[in-house]
């Protein structure tokens, strides 16, 4: 596919990596030369310095032939207007804006014209709002992707003492709950993965990747852990974007407790929100919250945007009593250091955002994509055509690429966790989950409409 | 750096090249020559030698870094200009010294066109051409064709395509991708030679000549299949289409591209540096020709027009045909073309001195201090094409001129230490810096008569110039060396 990327920000730089290591062709805009000349240097991009809603900026970038324009500059009007010109001028098909103003995001009418001008918007703060409220509905999770518009979900979670399936094949699941139907899609172990067969043995620390029905999802959990209570208190570091409007969603049904340490933005969220405490002072001092009692908060969730902020706030409450502590961590190469003990889920919100882009990348119709992992992973929605080859084949029988694993099907509105001699359907929606993303078009070929031709290049 | 990597690409890279061998191969096949075997025992060690190479490393996976480019780079211009040299070396006709060798691969390497060998047309044809084959697979760059040839490079083919690409910005990709610029490059230079030996062949050459010919022109080499240069031709016709492509291909290979992607001139308008390249050629091209006139070098002005215009785009653009002994012109004419060729052809051209861009940088620089003088308070950028220059680029300019300046230096004073005369040695080695050819004096109509010290000297010139300097001088710096 043939993308244009305008602004090289964290969201443009890392959408720009996955995207041109998945053999897309890149070209990014930007005005900031050094920024650009940083990418392509580790990566095969084209760049072009210049003022990304200008339509001769675009068209050197190619915006004629672009298959897709995703205009995330840190300016909504910017991304709107880019999305107007490759519209109105060059007749680009997908056109996607990061938008942060909820003063456009609550006009659903502006992407429902006949010729929208803008395809669809994003924006990384409700996206990573939501992941992080999925996060705390399933205690214990690690990652709750929704399929099927919520019908199926995707959960990871870390196996330990005390989960009555824990030291035993995994097997033994159907005898502790016989009316449950679900299925393993991976299981990492010590960060190498593991395909799932009848006799894999789940051990301590294991990291299950699992689907099943939205309704069986904590039943299948507590046979992998005790049973974790619902979160209660919950304390958020960081009152920016994303902090603000985590509080917004859920402190009608949780206590919260948010600190800034910024007097007027403090000011600003006691004004706005209504049930939580709005703390000023630093996420990183020790007598703030021994005040608070962090020694009872259920989830210590740091957003601000400051990686190393909030890992060190992190590692503090956590230190000081803390159960769960999760945080925001923008810079990829940080993400796979705290991966232990102290930080119980990093949240990249590049990858939760990329995930919301995949779909429109993917060829073949692919409804939902996540990424998975730090982006080693994916797990994805396709829809099977009536002229797609696996129609009318057992599962057993298709040939899937190495890794690769179909989680569930759903069916007129209706889940049906895969076994081995389920026959796919015309029009069935498969839940695949693939440990090598790098296999990504080898799947894409096998559910593509047999007509549809690959590109040359 | 990460050796191991490097060794892996070096030996792939040779390999894939050691089939560069087959085309002279059949051509001494066609035209039954009797040296095909130089060809198949050269094709057989660069296999071997690639393979071993290659062989115990095949596993090694990772990408190239900046440095690892670099290193790549050089060492496979070096290594190919050795097994480049081998056909000759190897063969009985020309008999040839290893240093000869090797000097006249790598002045075909990197379309110098400076030649030891006396005798051209005496050789037999896989000679010849294998000769104009060297000058057309350098004239692209080597890397940039392997780059375009090999996926498995990457985002490591990044990194060789700007240790081997010419000109000061090297970030601008014709299209998002590395494999397809390289494709583009070389499909652009494709056509332009197509064109090229077509043209030749309509205005009277030889099927042979028109090809051998075409390979040298576009590449900017200057290597020909006869003693004489094109002045063997004496075809007015001949001359003005090498003139034409000589031109097209001194300039810059991305203007082609749009311009042939988008089917417009536009591009070629709006060049800051294209119209600076004309114009140098241009005024260059005038005075020649009227100092001839005004010399009574020639008996009729036709004649001082023909090579006057000539000769200036052929050593301005570094080129190096000849149609006239020019080195016997009053002294003043072959030192001002000498002159013009370290300003040499745009970037990103296969011409080689300084590039034009370059020049045209300094000289805004230049006169930005001057204006600095009378308002010493203004801002002032320097523009090219009215897009200011970020300092960056400039000081970088400046460092490539006085490298240039300093390894010219050093180079002459070696060269004159070996015993040639200021006039020999000043002009052989401005001739193999810039990759133009021909020189003046002793070395005027060819190579042969200097000492071998010498000629590795200027071999090591050729490479500096084709490579750019910076390229060859990091592998001398000790922080490359540094873990």
């Amino acid at each position: 596919m043939n993308i244009i990327i305008l602004g090289a920000g964290s969201v443009g730089a890392s959408v720009a990596e996955n995207l041109a290591l998945e053999s897309n062709d890149v070209t990014m805009i930007d005005t900031d030369s050094e920024k650009l000349h940083a990418l392509q240097d580790r990566l095969d991009i084209r760049t072009i310095i210049g003022h990304a809603s200008h339509p001769s900026v675009l068209e050197q970038a190619g915006a004629a032939d672009a298959d897709m324009l995703l205009a995330v500059t840190d300016s909504d009007e910017v991304n709107m207007v880019a999305c107007q010109m490759a519209a109105t001028l060059f007749n680009t098909p997908n056109k996607i804006a990061r938008v942060r103003a909820s003063a456009y995001l609550d006009r659903k009418e502006l992407l429902q014209q006949e010729q929208a001008l803008v395809d669809m918007f994003i924006s990384p703060e409700q996206v990573v709002t939501d992941y992080i409220q999925k996060l705390l509905e399933r205690p214990g999770s690690l990652q709750v992707l929704d399929f099927a518009g919520g019908k199926v979900q995707l959960v990871t979670v870390r196996a330990y003492y005390g989960g009555p399936l824990v030291g035993h094949e995994l097997k033994t699941i159907r005898e502790h709950m016989p009316d449950v139907d679900m299925r393993f899609a991976a299981i990492f172990r010590k960060g190498r993965p593991i395909i799932p067969k009848r006799e894999t043995i789940i051990e301590v620390d294991d990291e299950v990747h699992f689907i099943s029905a939205k309704e069986n999802i904590g039943q299948v959990m507590r046979e992998l852990r005790r049973a974790d209570r619902p979160y209660r208190s919950i304390m958020i570091a960081g009152g920016g974007h994303i902090g603000t409007s985590l509080a917004h969603a859920i402190e009608g049904n949780l206590d919260v407790k948010i600190i800034d340490h910024d007097a007027k933005n403090a000011q600003r969220l006691s004004e706005e929100l209504d049930n939580a405490i709005v703390l000023l002072g630093d996420a990183a001092d020790k007598e703030l919250l021994l005040e608070e009692n962090i020694e009872d908060i259920d989830v210590f969730i740091a957003v601000t945007s400051d990686d190393e902020a909030n890992i060190l706030s992190s590692m503090l409450a956590k230190r000081l009593g803390a159960h769960k502590v999760m945080t925001l961590i923008n810079n990829p190469a940080y993400a796979n250091l705290v991966e232990s003990d102290i930080i119980d889920v990093a949240i990249s919100p590049q990858q939760v955002t990329i995930s919301s882009l995949l779909a429109r990348v993917r060829q073949g119709d692919v409804v939902v994509a996540h990424s998975l992992r730090r982006g080693a992973a994916e797990a994805t929605e396709a829809i099977v055509h009536t002229d797609s080859k696996v129609v009318g084949k057992a599962i057993e029988k298709i040939k899937m690429p190495r890794g690769t694993s179909i989680g569930a099907i759903v069916r007129n509105d209706e889940v049906l966790i895969a076994h081995h001699d389920t026959v796919i359907q015309p029009n069935d929606h498969l839940i695949l989950f693939l440990i090598d993303k790098s296999r990504i078009h080898e799947v894409e070929k096998l559910f593509q409409p047999a007509g549809k031709k690959f590109p040359l290049f | 750096m990460q050796p191991q990597v490097i060794q892996r690409v070096l030996g792939l890279l040779l390999m894939v090249f050691s089939l560069s061998m087959v085309p002279p191969a059949a051509v001494s096949l066609l035209y039954e020559d009797g040296t095909l075997f130089p060809f198949l025992l050269s094709m057989a060690i660069t296999i071997a030698s690639g393979f071993s190479i290659w062989y115990p490393v095949r596993r090694i996976k990772r990408e190239l870094r900046i440095r690892d480019g670099f290193l790549v780079v050089v060492l496979f211009w070096v290594v190919l200009g050795i097994s480049g040299a081998l056909p000759f070396a190897l063969g009985t006709l020309p008999q040839m010294s290893l240093m000869d060798a090797l000097f006249e691969s790598l002045s075909g390497l990197t379309t110098t066109g400076a030649t030891v060998i006396t005798g051209i047309d005496q050789l037999p044809e896989s000679i010849l051409y294998y000769r104009q084959q060297l000058q057309w697979l350098g004239g692209m760059g080597i890397i940039v064709l392997a780059v375009a040839i090999l996926p498995m490079l990457g985002i490591g083919g990044m990194q060789l395509y700007r240790a081997e690409t010419p000109g000061p910005i090297k970030d601008n990709k014709l299209t998002p991708r590395i494999t397809q610029t390289a494709k583009a490059l070389w499909y652009i230079y494709l056509g332009l030679t197509a064109s090229c030996g077509i043209a030749y062949w309509l205005a009277g050459m030889t099927p042979f000549d028109a090809l051998s010919h075409s390979f040298s022109t576009v590449a900017i080499g200057g290597f020909s299949t006869h003693d004489a240069s094109l002045g063997w031709f004496n075809s007015p016709l001949i001359e003005s289409i090498a003139i034409v492509f000589m031109l097209l291909s001194g300039i810059n290979f991305s203007l082609h591209f749009v311009a042939f992607s988008r089917i417009t001139l536009q591009p070629y308008r709006k060049d800051a540096e294209l119209r600076t390249y004309l114009l140098i050629l241009g005024a260059s091209a005038g005075i020649t020709t009227l100092f001839l006139i005004f010399s009574n070098t020639y008996e009729d002005v036709g004649e001082s027009l023909r090579h006057g215009i000539f000769q200036a785009v052929s050593i301005g653009t570094t080129t190096g045909f000849t149609t006239t002994p020019h080195y016997l012109w009053p002294s003043f004419l072959p030192l001002l073309l000498l002159f013009t060729s370290f300003v040499g052809g745009c970037a990103g051209s296969t011409a080689g001195g300084m590039k034009v861009i370059r020049f045209l940088m300094l000289f805004h620089q230049g006169m930005r201090e001057i204006t600095r003088l009378i308002h010493p308070n203004a801002q002032i950028p320097v523009k090219i094409g009215n897009k200011p220059l970020p300092e960056k680029v400039i000081s970088a300019v400046w460092g490539f001129f006085s490298l240039y300046v300093a390894s010219f230096s050093i180079m002459l004073l070696l060269l004159m230490a070996t015993g040639l005369d200021q006039v020999t040695a000043f002009s052989a080695l401005a001739a193999c810096m810039n990759n133009l050819g021909p020189g003046l004096g002793e070395v005027g109509a060819h190579y042969g008569g200097i000492n071998d010290f010498a000629k590795g000297v200027l071999s090591f010139a050729m490479l500096v110039g084709r490579l750019e300097v910076f390229s060859i001088l990091v592998l001398f710096s000790p922080a490359f060396w540094k873990k």
